[in-house]
């Protein structure tokens, strides 16, 4: 799953902008990651900031 | 609520759009989904001055600087100038957006737009498969907005493309990922603008520094997506002021992304335009995108009045949109895009070669176009593949 953090988000929408499934959103200050998410990372490769992560499913 | 065109997203574009619409007499909302427009800024906010004069009067309250031209670097630091009436779009006036934006959208509220900030588009309405509005949240509640026409200037993020069935996702090489500072040093030269180039600078993109008074600058860079890794821009630019500028004092952090994939393949849809970031309207070289964005809105707004006027407002009806923006800010966009992709390929070497073959040349009169004709006759084997770019 893709992980946010909200300390070092820059909030710019470069990640929402590349989500090949509309996954993302930017509300304000605030990344929201949606259930369809597919992980492909790319939006991880491009933050400006580093603050996305792809990280496996907990339980 | 019920209008006759509803706009989604305040920048430049969108509001454009909207005080035009609303000029020619249309029911205009302008929705903004933060809740102060143009805050926060994402962009290195320089501007060509007669290209921006020419849509609306410059007003001093949010012109931070002008400047006299631009001043290119290769990675090995030759350099050569150019200067301020043939620089390309960049450079004139470096712009303070959270003031400039604003003035944009009060100038569509004057001319009869409602503007409503904190109201994020969730989804378009359709009405037998038809566009018909956007429904928004407001606030915490959600809304419809009914219109005939509802135009996307929602940015890099873009989402009213994408729900109209308009494919505007960014693949890593369409985009570029930056970091900016707004620092104080005292070097800075506050007359020129400076572009550093160099693939350890920022790999398939550059490094700009545009004055805006008092020893201020906005100091940033982009790195082309396909070559960037989780947060590459701010480690690089931290990197370059560190080096370059030792005691720099860093007020403000700005991070974006850019869209640079040139011209997509429609920009319209029925009852649905784009315009600016959202139709990847941005400069393909330099990345700008504030006057192609305000060019696409004024089209956008005249022609959504004429098929609004004239009933159709679907495809047919929005068509002369499409076609007019293609055949105006269209044509640079598309020529750039070319360049682009040949630039991001070059080695520092490259550059180097390049930059040292022009510099017994006086480049301070010629514009990009006539800069790359006399590069090309300087250096026919490295760029014989961009001549049909100056034919």
């Amino acid at each position: 799953m893709i992980t946010v953090n909200r300390y070092v988000c820059g909030y710019c929408g470069a990640c929402v902008g590349v989500c090949p499934v509309c996954a993302l959103e930017l509300v304000e200050a605030w990344l929201e990651v949606s259930d369809g998410c597919i992980e492909c990372g790319r939006c991880v490769k491009l933050c400006p900031t580093g603050a996305l992560s792809l990280e496996e499913a907990q339980g | 609520m019920r209008c006759d065109v509803v706009v989604v997203g305040a920048g430049p574009g969108g509001s454009m759009a909207a005080k035009t619409a609303a000029e020619r007499g249309l029911k205009v909302v302008l929705m903004e989904k933060r809740q102060e427009i143009g805050d926060p800024v994402r962009c290195a906010e320089g501007v060509s001055k007669s290209r921006l004069s020419s849509m609306i009067k410059p007003d001093p309250r949010w012109i931070a600087a002008e400047v006299k031209g631009a001043r290119l670097y290769a990675p090995d630091g030759s350099s050569i100038v150019m200067s301020e009436d043939k620089s390309g779009d960049e450079v004139g006036y470096v712009l303070e957006r959270k003031i400039f934006d604003r003035a944009l959208a009060m100038d569509a509220a004057r001319a009869g737009a409602k503007v409503m900030v904190k109201t994020r588009a969730l989804d378009l309405i359709r009405t037998d498969g038809a566009v018909k509005g956007v429904r928004a949240m407001r606030y915490g509640e959600v809304i419809d907005i009914e219109a005939d026409v509802v135009i996307g200037a929602d940015g890099v993020e873009s989402k009213v493309g994408r729900w109209a069935g308009i494919d505007t996702s960014l693949k890593p090489g369409d985009i570029e990922v930056c970091a900016q500072f707004l620092l104080y040093d005292k070097n800075i030269d506050n007359e020129y603008c400076e572009f550093f180039l160099g693939n350890e600078l920022a790999p398939g993109g550059y490094v700009w520094s545009f004055p805006k008074g008092e020893h201020l600058a906005n100091v940033g860079l982009g790195v082309i997506g396909s070559r960037s890794e989780p947060g590459a821009p701010v480690k690089l630019l931290r990197r370059f002021v560190e080096k370059r500028m030792p005691e720099a004092r860093i007020v403000e952090m700005v991070v974006g992304g850019v869209p640079v994939s040139g011209p997509i393949e429609r920009t319209i849809a029925d009852g649905v335009m784009l315009v600016g970031d959202a139709a990847r309207q941005s400069d393909p070289i330099t990345g700008g995108g504030i006057l192609n964005a305000m060019e696409a809105g004024i089209i956008a707004g005249e022609v959504v009045s004429e098929a609004v006027s004239s009933g159709d407002t679907g495809v047919e009806g929005l068509m002369a949109y499409e076609k007019r923006w293609r055949e105006s800010i269209g044509k640079q966009i598309a020529r750039h895009l070319d360049l682009k992709e040949f630039f991001i390929r070059l080695s520092d070497e490259d550059l180097n070669n390049l930059m040292h073959s022009i510099q017994s040349e006086d480049v301070s009169k010629m514009d990009l176009r006539g800069m790359l004709r006399v590069l090309i006759r300087l250096n026919p084997k490295m760029l014989w593949e961009l001549r049909h770019l100056v034919m």
